[in-house]
């Protein structure tokens, strides 16, 4: 009667704290250049070592540029923060994928890529979409820079148990609606905090349709509603993922393991302290209007008016429109936009390009809008010029760009600039996330790819 | 060894906003560095100064109105990025405590470990608290952690709030995570022994 989330949290319980944490035991842990740099200082205060180095793996993507990279980095900050985990990395021991480095690329695309993230894995990274990796059946979760040192230091966090929610995506997804739809409809229902304290699992008929890539996307979303973390029962789709990836058990490791996944789902009468239906055929392709990503709407809606938001919610809502630009009752479809950015690790794999290539081949990039493609691996590039994908990009007028999380965050040159409309693949609509002023409003690849071609704000079943 | 926290009063920062996300708290631009320090300075940078540097002076941070240890905030406050650079930045302008009547739960753990107290109020107590402080922006509010109460002293309106007895009892003592996890070292071999 256990549900998935509990049979592997529970299995990596080192000690319970009375009336305390959990001392959790972590068996993945990922590094980026940005949220490590104070903890690798921390145990060089301390005088102590990394305790399992081979459990750690590091790629610098936030900060690195998606143009040159075989050049020195231009901003002397980022320069720096990226040198630094390289410096930290061989002084500690564990594995680096710098940049230039065949595997580099942003880290919750890699592990997926190469086997390093499993099923009944615990996995953890100072970086809120580690809930990527729950599509795999593994407990992944962000972290602060503190807990990055705990896990440094010891191969385990101190971490409160959340409560489970279950969220069940009834019935089949209708045409042109993406694994991005279906998050982004999840988080408008939710709210941007509504799974806050929660650990979710993703369950239904829907949700098992997915491919790994999509059930990646879903999860990664997870945050957005304030949830722990998101993940999704390992199955067949799963298993023929990971096998032969390099990290992969091999040969009788591989059915050992195997064998165990298969053990890994919430049991029949399992009972989870909150658990949601959602219905597929009522998702259409969506975008945000706001600025959190909770403030979504399909496609072809209307803002809300000022009387649907409660009181305290108010002066929020309408400074979040004013920030957009947008007005309450309004509609946005036809909406002329500026940027397109196909991209992150929420919509940066060989899925997404794929789709994006599929729908703009034979078109043409509207003139108005700059469009920055940006993989999110080398591993992706690879195989988008395998693929030919890159040509038919090319034909339609769309160049690709070097992976990294570029203009997801805009810490390094790919900023929008103020007062710009960009429709984002990425995950955060915040104020000024994709550079001072900035306006975002997400979409899945396919309302992205509609965007570019029109030069507004589209339906793609319409195009 | 980081600072005890002790039960103190103080008048308050109000910021009735709701959904304050990381990136306003401090803009990934500024997480370029690799020390903890400074972040204060950048804190609601982009609420706080226009794009030229020039102090925003309708915002709290630049009102000399409002001032102290307490920042109150509206629900769901720290949402967003896992950025410990938040917790940093609040507490590295002076913050000591924040009260909400909703954090997101990753701010919630940086701000621990980051000797911020995190207290969940009820809306109600919350709404009144904005109300005092606007009326009097020298009201003062009490916050005791051994006892687990505060006191909104311009009304009388108490509650008290939750914290595991584990952190209460770090903040208390000025104890680390750290500190405890590397004193368990047997008992993590132990579990990889078990595990393998």
């Amino acid at each position: 009667m256990n549900t998935l989330f509990d049979k592997i949290w529970d299995a990596h319980v080192v000690n319970l704290i009375p009336g305390g944490p959990s001392q959790l035991y972590i068996d993945r842990h990922y590094c980026h250049e940005v949220t490590s740099p104070q903890a690798f200082a921390g145990l060089r205060e301390r005088g102590i070592k990394v305790f399992r180095p081979e459990k750690t793996f590091c790629s610098p993507d936030h900060n690195i540029p998606t143009l040159n990279q075989d050049k020195p980095i231009q901003d002397p900050v980022s320069r720096n923060q990226v040198e630094t985990l390289t410096k930290n990395a061989n002084e500690f021991g564990v594995t680096l994928y710098g940049l230039g480095h065949p595997k580099n690329g942003i880290i919750h695309v890699i592990g997926p890529e190469n086997g390093l993230t499993l099923p009944g894995y615990t996995i953890v990274c100072g970086d809120s979409h580690t809930s990527t990796h729950g599509a795999f059946g593994a407990v992944a979760f962000g972290i602060g820079t503190s807990e990055v040192e705990m896990v440094l230091a010891s191969q385990c966090i101190l971490q409160p148990k959340p409560k489970t929610m279950r969220i069940n995506v009834n019935g089949k997804l209708k045409p042109f609606v993406t694994a991005k739809d279906i998050a982004l409809y999840i988080i408008s229902k939710m709210t941007t905090g509504g799974a806050t304290g929660y650990f979710v699992e993703y369950a239904g008929e829907a949700i098992r349709n997915l491919s790994m890539e999509e059930r990646m996307t879903v999860c990664n979303l997870s945050i957005e509603m304030g949830a722990r973390g998101g993940m999704i029962a390992p199955d067949e789709t799963t298993f023929e993922y990971v096998k032969g990836r390099e990290f992969a058990p091999k040969g009788e490791a591989w059915d050992k393991a195997v064998s165990y996944w298969r053990t890994l789902k919430s049991d029949e009468d399992a009972v989870f302290d909150k658990e949601i239906n959602f219905d597929a055929a009522d998702i259409n392709p969506r975008i945000t209007y706001g600025t959190n990503p909770g403030m979504g709407m399909g496609i072809e809606d209307t803002i809300p008016t000022i009387d649907r938001i409660d009181e305290a919610g108010k002066i929020s809502f309408q400074k979040s429109l004013d920030y957009m630009g947008f007005k309450a009752g309004q509609k946005l479809e036809g909406h002329p936009i500026d940027y397109v950015f196909l991209g992150s690790c929420t919509n940066g794999r060989i899925e997404d390009f794929r789709a994006f290539a599929n729908f703009v081949k034979g078109k043409k990039k509207a003139d108005n809008v700059t469009a920055w493609l940006v993989p999110g691996s080398w591993g992706v590039d690879k195989q988008i010029r395998e693929e030919g994908l890159d040509k038919i990009l090319n034909a339609a007028g769309f160049e690709l760009r070097q992976p990294g999380c570029s203009a997801c965050l805009a810490m390094n040159e790919d900023k929008i600039p103020a007062g710009k409309y960009a429709v984002s693949t990425s995950n955060r609509n915040f104020e000024g996330r994709q550079g001072p002023g900035s306006r975002t409003i997400l979409a899945g690849p396919l309302v992205a790819a509609a965007a570019a071609i029109t030069g507004k704000i589209t339906n793609p079943a319409n195009v | 060894m980081k600072d005890k926290f002790v039960t103190f009063s103080s008048t308050c920062i109000p910021l009735p906003m709701e959904n304050v996300d990381t990136d306003q708290i401090i803009p990934a631009r500024f997480l370029k560095a690799t020390s903890r320090q400074g972040f204060g300075d950048n804190l609601f940078r982009d609420w706080r100064y226009d794009k030229d540097g020039n102090p925003i002076k309708s915002f709290v941070l630049n009102d000399p109105t409002y001032s102290g240890t307490i920042l109150v905030a509206g629900k769901n406050f720290g949402s967003g990025s896992s950025r410990e650079h938040a917790a940093w930045a609040v507490a590295g302008y002076g913050f000591k405590v924040v009260v909400s009547s909703f954090f997101a739960d990753i701010f919630k753990n940086n701000a621990l470990n980051n000797c911020v107290l995190p207290v969940v109020v009820s809306e109600k107590f919350l709404a009144s608290l904005f109300s005092s402080i606007k009326a009097n922006p020298k009201a003062l509010v009490t916050v005791n952690l051994e006892e687990q109460t505060i006191t909104n002293e311009a009304t009388g309106e108490q509650e008290s709030f939750d914290i595991n007895p584990y952190k209460k009892n770090c903040l208390l003592q000025g104890y680390d995570d750290i500190d405890f996890l590397l004193s368990k070292k047997d008992d993590i071999t132990a579990w990889e022994n078990n595990h393998k």
